[in-house]
């Protein structure tokens, strides 16, 4: 059995819990640093944006409406199975240019960045909510409530953290996202697709397309549907359109840099607040 | 009633379904499918909590579909209960849009035929320029097509001047053979236009009874020469969905049947699907439903 053939991975998206090829049935040549080894990576196409933001619609009073402690469990879980796919995400991140140190380091502040995430759950919004003093017979006060639909265009450097540090704050806060996956770094994105898939995370909740960022910035910064957007990134012509198009249906946007992604200078409930809307309810109390 | 000769081939329906369904239409012709699919919008709110508010918000949207696009159609008409016809009247006052009303113990048709005719007088006395009725279907599939044949041509009588639409209610109806004769009995009997569903039987209308009855209106016409018009009803909410019936009509019936006065889709929410979809295709931005009015 020595000339056995090895069964390859084919690459693909995840869409409404669904992994799904790109409908324009469009590829593009992705090469791998360490063995030269040639694959092919699904191009996304604003059709598949849409649909991604209708899933993500769809999912969204679903998991707004969860109990904190239940979407705790959930990332925790993320965590678990990311844990028992180590060796498995270095290899890919071996694959995209890291040294084994290196990935191996990625992997593990990926898996603790979940962890730490998914503590949050249920205690920010005991730090950011508030009680507020009004000269009036009013009992004031100030919740958080979840944006609904973000868009996420994840960083180009990194291939597993810069991604799940994107989205583990928008989801714990109760959004759904679409998340686009950087041409660059684009080969964890069955490996995180099938780690969401199994571990109890809604369809629709998190999906995640590879294609050009160039060709989808304009859907992900104009879609109506698109409550917030956030953007990785450095690129001062991109941000301008994004920021323009935005204005459209007043998106929240949050522009990130590499701070924001990298582990410990990531690490914050604030990451939290980029996707929360508050709310102030004024309620009488009679004289 | 002689019996309707004409067999469904069943699986040829499916195939031609299929083939339709497949017609991409993109860009311009896209725009224009959109925009007659929204001439050709009977508004419906068919519910047991409607009240004279909420019809005369439906007349509202009849009238202004979105107010920041200008130069768009209205609806063809609005269908409500009987008892709205006044207050929909009232509020359509100085616009083309039709009223239309169901009668004769809508959805069920479950009463004696003298109650279902004083119901249609009234409905038409009250100004109803259309009126929806319900076919027997109990005494259809108990093959009693005289009496269907009779009800119809009498609820024709009743409504004067008022166009009738006959529901043949597809979705008790089992087969598309019976659609067929059902479909066959309904015009010989004087309907003005024939309709898939009530809306309250799942399945509603569905492409390929829709198809059935086109056939069955095409050889009437080459029969008897008179244009009978169709609507299909309940569970068309996409524009994606209009714009296949659209191509099932032009392919079926022609170009003659490309107009609201013998096509309807009978719905509610189709037409802020559509409208999103006619901005969508102006700005090229995708659109949400919450820009939109409630349905």
């Amino acid at each position: 059995m020595n000339d056995r053939i090895g069964v390859r991975k084919t690459h693909k998206m995840f869409i409404n819990g669904k992994f799904a090829r790109s409908e324009s049935e469009r590829t593009f040549g992705w090469t791998t640093s360490d063995t030269k080894d040639s694959t092919n990576i699904c191009r996304a196409s604003r059709k598949d944006f849409r649909d991604s933001v209708l899933a993500a619609k769809n999912a969204f009073s679903g998991w707004s409406s969860r109990t904190a402690y239940n979407r705790a469990q959930i990332i925790y879980r993320c965590a678990e199975i990311l844990e028992g796919r180590s060796a498995q995400l270095v290899e890919e991140l071996c694959a995209q240019g890291l040294n084994p140190e290196d990935a191996q380091l990625e992997v593990r502040q990926t898996i603790d960045l979940l962890v730490y995430y998914a503590g949050w759950a249920d205690k920010y919004q005991q730090l950011f909510s508030s009680v507020n003093p009004v000269s009036a017979p009013y009992f004031n006060f100030t919740a958080l409530e979840a944006t609904g639909v973000v868009a996420i265009i994840a960083p180009r450097e990194s291939g597993l953290l810069g991604i799940v540090s994107a989205i583990a704050p928008t989801l714990v806060g109760g959004n759904t996202c679409v998340t686009l996956i950087s041409e660059e770094n684009p080969l964890c994105t069955s490996s995180l697709s099938e780690t969401l898939h199994t571990s109890d995370v809604p369809a629709g909740v998190v999906n995640l397309l590879t294609g050009f960022r160039s060709e989808l910035i304009e859907q992900f910064s104009t879609h109506m549907e698109v409550n917030a957007l956030i953007y990785f990134g450095e690129d001062k012509d991109e941000i301008t359109r994004i920021e323009t198009n935005a204005a459209e249906n007043v998106k929240r946007v949050s522009i990130c840099a590499r701070r924001d992604w990298e582990y410990e200078s990531s690490l914050s409930p604030y990451a939290i607040l980029r996707t929360q809307e508050t709310k102030t309810t004024w309620h009488p109390i009679g004289f | 009633m002689k019996l309707s000769e004409t067999k469904v081939d069943q699986i040829g329906v499916q195939e031609r379904v299929a083939r339709l369904q497949s017609r991409s239409i993109k860009a311009d012709s896209k725009k224009e499918a959109l925009t007659l699919a929204l001439s050709m919008i009977d508004l419906t709110t068919l519910e047991g909590r409607d009240s004279p508010n909420k019809v005369r918000q439906l007349c509202y949207k009849a009238t202004h579909l979105h107010e920041s696009f200008p130069g768009l159609p209205h609806v063809a008409a609005i269908c409500v209960y009987a008892p709205m016809i006044r207050t929909a009247k009232e509020a359509l006052q100085g616009s083309t849009v039709k009223v239309a009303a169901v009668a004769t113990a809508f959805p069920s048709g479950m009463t004696s035929l003298e109650t279902k005719l004083d119901e249609v007088k009234q409905a038409a006395q009250d100004g109803a320029d259309e009126i929806d009725m319900v076919i027997s279907r109990g005494r259809f599939l108990s093959g009693d097509f005289d009496y269907v044949a009779e009800e119809i041509n009498r609820v024709k009588e009743a409504c004067g001047s008022a166009h009738l639409k006959v529901i043949l209610e597809t979705g008790e109806l089992v087969t598309l053979d019976n659609v067929r004769t059902a479909s066959d009995i309904a015009m010989a009997a004087g309907a003005d236009f024939i309709k898939t569903s009530t809306g309250k039987i799942q399945p509603a209308a569905t492409p390929e009874v829709t198809l059935v009855m086109m056939q069955a209106i095409k050889d009437f016409y080459h029969k008897n020469g008179r244009k009978v018009g169709l609507k299909p009803a309940g569970g068309i909410s996409k524009s994606k969905q209009a714009i296949q019936y659209l191509v099932m009509l032009r392919e079926t019936l022609g170009q003659d049947w490309l107009n609201p006065d013998l096509f309807r889709f009978g719905a509610s929410s189709l037409a802020n699907d559509i409208l999103m979809q006619v901005v969508k295709q102006n700005t090229g931005i995708y659109q949400s439903a919450s820009y939109f009015s409630l349905d």
